[in-house]
């Protein structure tokens, strides 16, 4: 098959401008160096920690996320549409959230049916007629894009719990700036570390409204053996909070305490980077450990603020995915500056039809699913991948949405044999408390084996950094 | 500072010293070893490590007969063996990468460095790794990062618990390790005054990185007395029982000053540390050395269960 890819570093013969330094760069680097670059940018990661952990697998329980040297650019144009459009998002899907929580207004306008809101599984009835402080739902707002041409991006889906990756986007950068600190000189580049900064300056925003005082902020983690531990600890050191886990909080008098070696302090703001349904085994799964008893108690006297909101995946569902547009004109009465994917919801008997038709040239995802597993790309698919798809397909059509291949954009990436064009796609972060804000980049991801379009991590995915030029 | 954070800090300490203690048993042994009557002594000598290490029952489950190589690699390697100098470095270096923000990257370095070599050197086939370079290999480490604390770390509650840690295992390694050698080489009340086996004395001595100390401290002949004022009673000792107590009790008033408040711990530990700073040798034999070593390893497993009360339950209010 023969797409034309966009590639964000050359157009024909002519080097964009964004990447112009990196040409020079790119050609003044000898294998060896590049080689011994490498090998070095890889002992910082490990020597730093920065790994993920898999237990349960055989083998090194602590894995590198393949790192790409090779940076991956925006002028400061492009990122403004992008940055316009990312917050407009966010905003428009806290809204969503704050509304069909409340008085379901979008629903009584007839612009999403009710059905895949009340009864989706990520809609939490243990929080409906609650507003949170601020009304803010998802406080960290992680939206994927793509890109298929110069001025051509898509939203391929939000992620309103709690989107990961942000530590890899401040790591890449930091060790990119020791390893070659000349291009940081050459290039003027936007900065990003102040990303933790900002996210405690939001997450203290959001201080419920019994909070006395400069709001306590904790992080709190499924623990050592989740695979985005790493992540969790960094965050809470750059931010200077406590990483806690469940059985380190209790609940007493209204209020959540933190077991310490002076005795209990309360917390009023957690980031919680588990999901809701361990939240609180009162209220959710009884099994739980990973939890707090009584949690939600507090949360909804106003005793603590729970970041994201205990719901808030019900607006980043793949089947709701598809009304974002709709929510964007309807709360902010506003155009979307970012467009979604065609979607065919496999729910619909013609939607089903047509991709039934279509299979090969599809690609057909879980409505649930995440991580790159579940997924179909029907261009790479073998016949019997396909007849394997369609099975399911046909038994559950409501589990399945489909999209049309994209083109995904490529950047170039070192690779054995060199440098090679390899698919790209970009998670920027979007914080939303007070203020809407973003840091200027995001996590790039790239897939490392040629020809592949699946950019996750736990499917051969690598990332890069990502730089947006000062003007 | 959360409570578990403190623990563990608290056991970062402990296991560190005990992958130590692990390594310099391995070198008496494998200095015995070395030694011409290679027979019935020799393998006593085997049999004694493991029990000193508390891991006798396990080795004979595994093994069975105490053979060197597999004793090596039971106490070294096996993570089978919760004392192993692997099991133990591991478990320091999970324990780090839990409280990863309380440790600077010089201290987090140090226990991961140890880490990633220790994997290096488990790929390595036994017979290229002589057992005194992994001896010298594990106190490497555990030097740098010590060294790293000392140098890099903020003198805040949380330095307090990890030196708690290392007193409180050093004061029970210390005792246990005297108590074996004292049942092995003296398995008679009557022996005690009477002249030692020099040589496995020596070997105790020079595992416990002091053997020339101890002769610039007493000169002359080793003597049961000697030896037991040395490792018990001496505070210039760095491994005596005295100094591992008089340790904790600075970690624990460090504490109650970082806090602003003292509490039953601190009373504990200071009558732990000056009852041994009134005793003599003479008593300590009046009681019996296996008897006082035994009421001691009781004491200070009773003052790690205030301290765990005390700070690292959460409890405290």
């Amino acid at each position: 098959m023969a797409t034309e890819y966009f590639n964000e570093m050359y157009h024909g013969d002519q080097v964009r401008p964004p990447y112009a330094r990196l040409e020079d760069w790119m050609r003044a680097m000898p294998a060896e160096f590049r080689a011994m670059k490498q090998a070095e940018a890889e002992a910082l990661f490990r020597r730093i920690g920065i790994t993920f952990a898999v237990y349960g697998e055989g083998g090194d329980p602590d894995r590198l996320i393949p790192f790409d040297m090779f940076p991956r650019v925006f002028t400061q144009s492009e990122w403004r549409r992008l940055e316009r459009g990312i917050k407009q998002r966010a905003r428009a899907l806290n809204a969503f959230l704050l509304d069909v929580y409340g008085r379901g207004e979008i629903i009584r306008a007839g612009r999403v049916p009710a059905r895949l809101v009340y009864q989706n599984a990520a809609y939490e009835r243990a929080v409906a007629g609650f507003t949170p402080p601020r009304g803010v739902y998802s406080h960290i707002v992680g939206i994927d894009l793509v890109r298929t041409g110069p001025d051509d991006f898509f939203v391929l889906e939000d992620n309103c719990r709690t989107p990961s990756g942000v530590s890899y986007m401040l790591e890449n950068r930091e060790i990119m700036m020791r390893m070659f600190p000349a291009l940081f000189r050459e290039n003027r580049i936007e900065p990003v570390d102040g990303y933790p900064g900002l996210l405690r300056r939001t997450l203290a925003s959001v201080a419920p409204a019994k909070c006395e005082g400069e709001p306590v902020v904790a992080i709190l983690t499924p623990g050592h053996f989740n695979s985005a531990y790493y992540e969790h600890s960094f965050l809470a050191d750059l931010m200077g909070v406590e990483l806690v886990e469940g059985a380190d909080l209790f609940v007493e008098g209204g209020f959540v305490w933190m077991r310490t070696t002076e005795g209990p302090k309360r917390v009023d703001v957690i980031y919680r980077r588990i999901d809701d349904a361990y939240l609180d085994p009162l209220c959710f799964r009884p099994d739980s450990m990973l939890g707090v008893p009584g949690l939600m108690d507090v949360y909804r006297s106003g005793g603590v603020t729970i970041a994201s909101a205990p719901g808030a995946g019900v607006a980043d569902d793949k089947a709701i995915y598809t009304f974002v547009p709709e929510m964007i004109r309807f709360y902010l009465g506003e155009e979307p500056v970012l467009l979604n994917v065609p979607t065919w919801q496999c729910a619909k008997a013609d939607d089903l039809n047509y991709v039934l038709d279509q299979l090969s040239e599809l690609v057909v995802k879980e409505v649930h699913g995440s991580g790159g597993y579940g997924m179909l790309v029907g261009p790479r698919a073998s016949k019997a991948q396909i007849e394997a798809f369609r099975a399911r397909l046909v038994a559950n059509p409501a589990g399945y949405i489909a999209q049309p291949t994209l083109a995904l954009s490529t950047t170039p990436t070192f690779v054995n044999e060199g440098i090679a064009p390899r698919h790209v796609d970009l998670r920027p972060y979007c914080l939303v408390g007070e203020r809407i804000e973003l840091v200027p980049g995001g996590l790039t991801r790239v897939a490392l084996t040629e020809g592949s379009l699946v950019v996750n991590s736990s499917q051969g995915g690598g990332v890069k950094d990502t730089w947006v030029l000062a003007e | 500072m959360l409570s578990r954070t403190a623990e563990n800090l608290f056991w970062i300490a402990r296991y560190i010293e005990r992958a130590e203690t692990m390594a310099r048993l391995l070198e008496v042994g494998a200095r015995i070893a070395l030694m011409p009557q290679a027979g019935h002594g020799y393998r006593n000598e085997w049999e004694s490590l493991l029990r000193a290490s508390g891991t006798a029952s396990g080795f004979a489950l595994k093994y069975g007969d105490p053979v060197q190589r597999n004793i090596e690699s039971f106490l070294f390697f096996d993570r089978d063996n919760p004392s192993s100098v692997a099991s133990c470095l591991e478990r320091a270096r999970e324990n780090g990468r839990i409280v990863r923000t309380a440790l600077t990257t010089q201290v987090w370095d140090a226990l991961n460095t140890a880490f990633q070599e220790m994997r290096g050197l488990e790929r390595v086939p036994r017979s290229e790794l002589e057992l005194s370079r992994l001896t010298e290999w594990t106190l490497r480490h555990t030097a740098m990062l010590r060294g790293a604390i000392d140098a890099s770390l903020l003198r805040n509650d949380g330095y307090e618990y990890l030196g708690l840690g290392f007193a409180l295992e050093r004061a029970d390694n210390t005792a246990r390790l005297l108590d074996v050698k004292y049942y092995v080489l003296l398995p008679r009340v009557d022996f005690v005054g009477s002249g030692l086996d020099n040589y496995q004395w020596q070997t105790l001595l020079r595992a416990l990185s002091s053997h020339r100390a101890f002769h610039w401290a007493y000169g002359g002949e080793i003597t049961a007395g000697k030896i037991a004022h040395f490792l018990i009673l001496n505070r210039q000792s760095p491994r005596s029982l005295v100094t591992a107590t008089g340790a904790a009790v600075t970690h624990l008033d460090g504490l109650a000053r970082a806090y602003g408040r003292a509490g039953p711990v601190q009373t504990r530990a200071r009558a732990l540390h000056e009852a041994l700073e009134k005793t003599t040798v003479e008593e300590v034999f009046e009681e019996g050395l296996h008897e006082f070593l035994t009421r001691f390893v009781r004491d200070v497993s009773g003052l790690a269960v205030m301290v765990q009360a005390s700070y690292l339950s959460g409890e405290a209010r």
